[in-house]
């Protein structure tokens, strides 16, 4: 598939320079005047049909992606309550961008092609034109203004957590390079801390404060798990450099920085499991395990070992550059019901239980 | 109010010596905007290649991850063990392409060899308002140039925190080997880089002001001086940001400051700084590094303007809405910075204030990307290479600055920040289109530069193969970035959930490689013309401004005789009552004409 690829680009770029330069070169000896440099009537006529092979270019382009890889695109089956909103939003945006990319592209092109030169015609001396600048001016006016506004009400009802829906307090911590979370335990609340309080020797690994009573229950973890349907305020640190705390199934991301707490809240609305039984992820994870067997077929003829089969998982990554394995820093996220998150949570130790 | 050129070097003769020029004071210490221009442009040219390599060189490297290459064996030595990159140098390449492209390239590249080479031509003047501080700006630049080529060759690798260098991971040595010796030196080269823009940008700005030839009034301006103008402007207002942030973090880095660092356990140790915030550095940062892409590209829309009018053979449609929305963009290019940080965890309702200022710069570039449409209407289009790049201009910055509504919309920044989706927006809208409205400028004004045509069937073929290869670059990789994939990683075979997108990846590859190999054929006609191109005439397109009123030849003061006077503006093509299709600028009004009012 990706071989069928290459040899069909390459193959196509190599003829496209060989019938320019042989349509360039007939163009010369056409005109016979010698190439001073500037462009005949002949050249103009071969560049406006290339103007318009060039936007037929942009459209099949544009058809080809959308049909090898339209489904990429995390635009539906958002794992978050604000996610469907931001979709949606994505939604309308890309309507807007594809219907003027599509009329003004034509514009241009067919344009290009239409007015091409020729000896003796004459442009029409048109310099300026009020109503019709007012035109381009108001229309783009007011679709931007119904974009702007609705991108405001969104952004300020993922932005401003409701503190009132108790959400659970989860602390996200970063270092180079892997994350770690802590629960804030019955108390829903998190024991202070700073990395100046780290003390690798006892395992307090998050410098978290010893002495106060609030982190005595707080649970340390190396997998997120979240019960589906409850809201979850993520109070984030890092230790190092920034870091970002990026979970696309979730349209969530916010910075980790060193020195401060930023706090990203969501609320799942889908466990894993569910997740993986969408027909939208049967199908990719089919095609990724295609993919990873082809793969796995090669590694094999080198005598390598094979590559496992993927299963589906939400997964929070680091989603700002911090150094050498900046590209693997990852966590597994597990949405899962309120009893299996209660009776793995239950499984856990706290961290006064875990401190040496 | 068009105040005379102070005539110093006003000459008679045609060539006119006060003082015998020696090969160095003619080509390396020239004072003369138009060797300056060409060092500028040979200098940005030199650093472009650089810059491409590496692009390709890690496009490579995310096709087929680690897999042994022997161009990275010949060219990276020991950071290529058996010729698999490795992970750090692959952050330090990104690093120095953006850095590259974005400062040495696109801002000098450009906006230093076309506003060197015609503000003085095209507002009549003999030269720059100072020659010395043009001369000292460019060697300045040189300078800058060598350090940043030298970092490359440090044991520990150049800088390789990304080319907005956020600390700590710029300012710690031990976060990775880059933010040694690397960063000290990208520091000091990206200061005295600082320091050239600044005095090329007052120069720019008084020439401008007080130098324009009688009759050259603000509005008969061609659209590249209000451009280059209106950069300057922005240059020296942000720019000394951007001064002031590399400063505080050289503190931080030597001399144990906590500007932007705090609480930081690294490497089994507590370090000292206290209280301060990578936040601040962000803010900074931003504050040039926003207006720094309408540095980058105002020039470029100034030059297209100008080559669209010349070969549509038609006036720039709505002069006076281009020069607002020059100045609208210049305004709002200086309050949106924010829009860069949606999730870097300041206040959120910053966040919503820089989407309103982001999305209202939508409005002014609509009303370009119309009117430069309008422009080719019913014109008479000469398809000339030069035409062909500003076509394209427009084209790609029409579909790079819509997907801007999408980056720029807080709400929807949150899940693209920081993806393949926003390398694809960015690279479109302001990298290809600032190369391509470069590359029309240099097909446009090569014969003003070096008294030669290019040869344009290679300029067409250069134009098409670039234009596939530009959109089959950055049309798919908006896909990948929907998808969540991140920017600056360096393999995505750590995540199976990536899997998916191997084939796109490749193809994405493959394009820059034809793209990247076909600039091969730029650079043979570019060196090649030089000495062996047509000899140019002096108006070989026909144009109305005043740079092709002077002779082919370059002379001390550009014009042999008197300066000459403007009676028009500089768009007078086609007019009505005229026998040939264009009338310059400094063509007196027929008896009853009427200078059409804008």
């Amino acid at each position: 598939m990706t071989a069928l690829f290459i040899i069909i680009i390459v193959l196509f770029a190599a003829v496209a320079i060989w019938q320019m330069v042989k349509i360039f070169d007939l163009a010369q000896v056409s005109t016979d005047t010698s190439n001073n440099g500037i462009a005949t009537d002949y050249d103009n006529k071969i560049n406006g049909y290339l103007m318009l092979a060039f936007l037929a270019f942009i459209y099949i382009i544009t058809i080809i992606s959308f049909v090898y890889w339209g489904h990429l695109p995390l635009m539906s089956n958002a794992a978050s309550e604000h996610g469907a909103e931001v979709d949606n939003l994505m939604m309308i945006s890309m309507i807007v961008i594809f219907t003027v990319q599509i009329i003004t592209q034509f514009l241009l092109h067919y344009f290009a092609y239409k007015y091409r030169g020729e000896k003796g015609k004459k442009a029409l001396y048109f310099a300026d034109h009020n109503t019709l600048e007012a035109v381009w001016t108001i229309i783009p006016v007011i679709v931007l203004a119904g974009l702007i506004i609705y991108g405001l009400f969104t952004w300020n009802s993922i932005m401003n957590i409701d503190e009132d829906a108790d959400p659970m307090v989860v602390e996200l911590y970063a270092q180079q390079f892997g994350w770690t979370a802590r629960y804030a335990g019955q108390d829903n609340v998190l024991g202070m801390a700073n990395v100046r309080l780290i003390d690798i020797d006892r395992a307090n690994v998050l410098g978290i404060d010893e002495a106060d009573p609030n982190a005595e229950d707080d649970i340390i973890v190396k997998e997120l798990h979240l019960p589906v349907g409850k809201p979850v305020l993520f109070e984030i640190r890092s230790q190092d450099v920034l870091h970002s705390a990026y979970m696309p199934h979730f349209r969530a991301q916010m910075n980790c920085v060193p020195g401060m707490i930023t706090k990203f809240g969501f609320t799942p609305t889908i466990t894993t499991k569910e997740m993986r039984e969408t027909p939208e992820m049967i199908s990719k994870v089919q095609n990724i395990n295609n993919i990873r067997a082809d793969k796995s077929k090669e590694l094999m003829a080198k005598g390598e070992e094979e590559l496992d089969p993927y299963e589906f998982h939400f997964l929070l990554l680091c989603n700002k550059i911090c150094g050498k394995s900046h590209y693997n820093m990852q966590m597994n996220i597990i949405v899962e019901t309120q009893e299996e998150y209660d009776a793995w949570i239950a499984e856990q130790k706290t961290f006064k239980e875990s401190l040496k | 109010m068009s105040t005379h050129a102070v005539d110093i070097h006003a000459h008679d003769d045609g060539h006119g010596h006060h003082h015998k020029e020696t090969f160095v004071t003619k080509y390396i210490f020239s004072q003369d905007h138009k060797m300056i221009a060409k060092q500028y442009l040979i200098t940005g040219t030199l650093m472009g290649i650089v810059g491409v390599m590496m692009s390709l060189m890690f496009r490579i490297q995310i096709a087929w991850p680690e897999e042994p290459n022997i161009l990275f064996e010949a060219l990276l030595g020991k950071w290529a063990p058996g010729g698999v990159m490795d992970a750090d140098i692959y952050l330090a390449l990104v690093t120095i392409h953006g850095t590259i492209m974005v400062f040495f390239v696109l801002t000098a590249g450009l906006s230093g060899t076309f506003s060197n080479l015609l503000i003085p031509y095209q507002i009549g003047a003999r030269d720059m308002a100072s020659g010395f501080i043009n001369m000292l700006s460019y060697w300045i630049f040189f300078v800058s140039c060598i350090i940043m080529m030298g970092s490359l060759f440090l044991e520990a690798g150049p800088a390789a925190a990304g080319w907005t260098i956020y600390p700590p991971l710029s300012a710690l040595p031990m976060a990775q080997p880059g933010s040694g010796w690397g960063m000290t030196l990208w520091l000091i080269s990206m200061a005295l880089f600082i320091a050239q823009s600044l005095l090329g940008s007052l120069n720019y700005i008084v020439t401008v002001i007080n130098m324009r030839t009688k009759g050259m009034s603000m509005t008969r301006l061609p659209l590249t001086v209000w451009a280059f103008f209106v950069t300057a402007i922005i240059g020296v207002v942000s720019f000394p940001v951007l001064l002031s942030a590399a400063l505080l973090l050289i503190m931080d880095r030597s001399f144990g400051t906590s500007f932007f660092l705090s609480d930081i356990f690294i490497q089994g140790e507590v370090l000292h700084y206290q209280g301060g915030s990578p936040v601040l550095f962000e803010h900074l940062f931003w504050f040039l590094g926003h207006p720094e892409v309408y540095i980058v590209i105002l020039p470029a829309m100034g030059l297209v303007s100008e080559i669209m009018a010349t070969n549509s053979r038609k006036p720039i449609f709505g002069y006076r809405a281009m020069v607002a929305s020059i100045l609208a963009i210049a305004f709002l290019s200086t309050i949106v910075w924010g829009h860069h940080m949606f999730v870097s965890g300041m206040n959120p309702f910053l966040g919503s204030v820089f989407t309103f200022t982001t999305l209202l710069i939508a409005i002014p570039s609509a009303v370009k990307a119309f009117n430069w449409i309008t422009t080719i209407w019913r014109g008479n289009i000469q398809m000339n290479p030069a035409m062909l790049f500003a076509i394209g201009f427009v084209s790609t910055f029409i579909t790079g600055g819509l997907t801007g509504i999408i980056v720029g919309d807080s709400a929807l920044d949150i899940n693209v920040h920081d993806t393949y989706f926003v390398i694809a927006h960015f690279h479109l809208v302001m990298g290809i289109s600032a190369i391509y409205g470069m590359f029309a400028g240099i097909y446009h004004w090569y014969p003003k530069m070096f008294g030669r045509m290019m040869n344009k069937n290679l300029g067409y073929i250069h134009f098409w193969i670039t234009a596939i290869s530009a959109y089959g670059v950055f049309f798919p990789m908006h896909f990948i970035g929907m998808a969540g994939l991140p920017r600056r990683y360096y393999t995505n075979s750590a995540f199976p959930l990536f899997d998916d997108m191997t084939d796109v990846n490749i193809v994405i590859t493959v394009f820059a490689l034809i793209g990247g190999a076909i600039q091969l054929v730029y650079l043979y006609n570019f060196f090649v013309s030089i000495f062996y191109g047509k000899k140019a005439t002096m108006n070989p397109w026909r144009s109305t401004t005043l740079e092709w009123t002077t002779p082919v030849k370059h002379i001390h003061g550009n014009w042999p005789g008197e300066i000459p006077h403007v009676y028009r503006w500089s768009y007078d093509y086609s007019k009505p009552g005229h026998d040939d299709d264009f009338v310059p600028q400094n063509v007196p009004l027929k008896e009853g004409e009427e200078e059409l009012q804008h």
